[in-house]
């Protein structure tokens, strides 16, 4: 194939690429965008295999089939739950994959074009090197945090001293690194580079909670985008760099939109050390127990939700752990059928990734109609009975509006006080993973539902039947 | 060979210039325009958003073909075929899990007539 056809070839594959993104903007066109995504992916692999030089395709095939096969059954196998898991899994294998190819580049230059062994032109050993530090970076940082979402690893932040002092020094001795390759074209200073990237993405992401895995999922989306664009200068292959670039700042986006979810910024979560995951009854919030709590069974929830006009629904993480989604849908279709209006509101930070919530009603059949964001809803809360909130609790904490000392002010949050009655279900009195008590718990219009987020819900769809 | 690989330079200097000047270009245009492609995603489908990025950044496994498709055997091509491996898992697994959260956020029939 000609140099202009296969440039043409590369063109159309990032425009899919594109295209398959732009589809996102509506359930009803997203669809369309996947098929485009993945014409995209044909075209750009099939343009490359046609190439002059590339003239062996066993090892292409067999890695294309063993591959596929592995990523088909893991994709059609895994709970949607899991979900955050599996993304930070996969980010794990971009960076990987990456670095492999930034080797591959190192020691058989001619088939990019950039060079001899020994003798590769600056200018490609800097991309190279970024490609392969990047690379190498989302690799072991996406594995820790797949750790900590599996729970393998303890969502608490691993927090030494003298930590930033040493991400600092590794960081100088990776830059030297790559002028060290640059100057003298030695391997050693490449796998230095490979081997100080992989620590460097263990001690970023080790520091850093079990909750703010939103922003960290995100940031290594991120990464994995640059770590493309990184091989796509080193490989002068237009497809790559537009690739790269669109999910890079994808990536970037979505931080940006956790953190202000959150109102810390990507420095304060990064540094991180900020709270841990505080559940079970171990952790009783001291200080407010003394104060009164009034607390309920399912079948009050049920009379209280049935005398309503008005319900919404705040879903947090502890929804998905107790993977509640489908009694909920099943108690709020009861709701419906006695005549009540529900409505579910979405907080940008609930769950582990961006959108998790969003994904796990939709998995229960929730119409996304009645799904809405923070700010489309949140002025509703003051026409609504009631706010069942489930599995959630810093993002409704007022305490963020107007307790200037508290570790969360300045957040965004659900103004569920706001309406008539407040039904929380949480398993203990624990405070959230900010380690901030929640007032509202001790409020007269709050009733606390003391259970498994699943278990109340189905006690509660129990006593509506 | 020389002569060819002059004439080449020649043509590459007179119309686009510097190489990298030209990549770096396409680059930060593709910048702007994810930058904006991704404000306009509804915050609903980020989950997808994510799964369906991470499939298509495994568009790096083009690098992993060139360096897989050579006849002899060597160091770089058992490289080039594990990034193909791992570059697959993710295309495939990618795709197919955003699909089906996808087909999740299918319309519904209205109202609770789904489930009585």
């Amino acid at each position: 194939m000609s140099e202009t056809v296969t440039g043409f070839a590369y063109l159309a594959a990032a425009i899919c690429f594109i295209m398959a993104l732009r589809g996102l903007s509506s359930p009803d066109s997203a669809r369309t965008g996947i098929v485009l995504g993945v014409l995209g992916m044909v075209i750009a692999i099939l343009t490359t295999v046609f190439e002059p030089t590339i003239v062996s395709f066993d090892l292409i095939v067999i890695g294309i089939i063993v591959g596929g096969a592995i990523g088909t059954i893991v994709a059609l196998k895994i709970k949607m739950t899991a979900l955050p898991e599996l993304v930070a899994a996969f980010h794990s294998l971009v960076g990987l994959a990456a670095v492999f190819v930034a080797i591959a580049a190192f020691f058989a230059p001619e088939a990019y074009g950039i060079g001899v062994l020994g003798n590769i032109e600056g200018a490609s050993l800097i991309e190279m090197s970024l490609g392969a530090a990047i690379g190498a970076i989302t690799f072991s940082g996406s594995l820790i945090a797949f750790g900590k979402l599996q729970g393998t690893l303890g969502g608490s932040p691993l927090v030494f001293s003298g930590q930033h002092a040493l991400n600092a020094v590794l960081s100088i001795i990776l830059v030297a690194s790559i002028i060290w390759l640059v100057q003298t074209n030695y391997e050693l200073a490449f796998w230095i580079i490979i081997g100080i990237s992989i620590v460097l993405g263990f001690l970023i992401i080790l520091p850093i909670g079990g909750a703010d895995m939103p922003v960290v999922v995100s940031m290594l989306n991120s990464y994995s985008g640059w770590a493309a664009c990184g091989i796509g200068f080193t490989l002068s292959n237009t497809a790559l760099i537009v690739t790269g670039a669109l999910v890079g700042s994808s990536g970037a986006i979505l931080s940006y939109i956790m953190c202000k979810g959150m109102n810390r910024s990507i420095f304060n979560v990064l540094l991180g050390g900020f709270g841990g995951e505080v559940d079970g009854p171990t952790a009783v919030a001291g200080g407010g127990i003394d104060k009164a709590i009034k607390s309920g069974s399912g079948e009050d929830a049920a009379f209280i939700m049935k005398n309503a006009s008005k319900v919404i629904i705040v879903p947090g993480y502890g929804m998905a752990v107790a993977q509640a989604q489908h009694a909920l849908r099943e108690m709020c279709d009861l709701l419906k059928g006695a005549g009540v209006e529900v409505a579910y509101a979405i907080h940008p930070v609930a769950g582990r990734m961006p959108g998790h919530m969003n994904v796990l009603l939709a998995e229960a059949n929730v119409p996304y109609e009645e799904v809405f964001e923070l700010e489309e809803i949140n002025t509703e809360f003051s026409t609504a009975d009631v706010a069942f909130v489930i599995g959630a609790n810093d993002v409704t904490n007022p305490a963020a509006k107007t307790d200037p000392s508290s570790a969360i002010y300045g957040m965004p949050i659900l103004e569920v006080e706001n309406a008539g009655t407040v039904l929380f279900i949480k398993r203990s009195m624990a405070s959230g993973y900010a380690g901030v008590d929640n007032e509202l718990f001790f409020r007269d219009n709050t009733m606390m539902l003391f259970a498994d987020a699943k278990a109340m819900t189905e006690s509660i769809v129990q006593a509506l039947d | 060979m020389t002569i060819d690989n002059q004439t080449t330079n020649l043509v590459d200097q007179t119309s686009t210039g510097d190489p990298f000047i030209f990549m770096f270009t396409i680059f930060v245009l593709a910048v702007f325009i994810g930058f904006y492609v991704v404000w306009s995603v509804t915050p609903a489908l980020h989950s997808p958003l994510m799964s369906v990025t991470n499939a298509v950044s495994s568009v790096i496994i083009v690098g992993a073909l060139i360096a897989a498709g050579p006849a002899d055997l060597n160091f770089s091509k058992i490289m080039g075929f594990i990034a193909v491996v791992l570059a697959s898992i993710n295309i495939f697994g990618g795709f197919i899990v955003t699909n089906r959260m996808l087909a999740m956020f299918k319309k519904k029939p209205k109202k609770s007539g789904t489930n009585k």
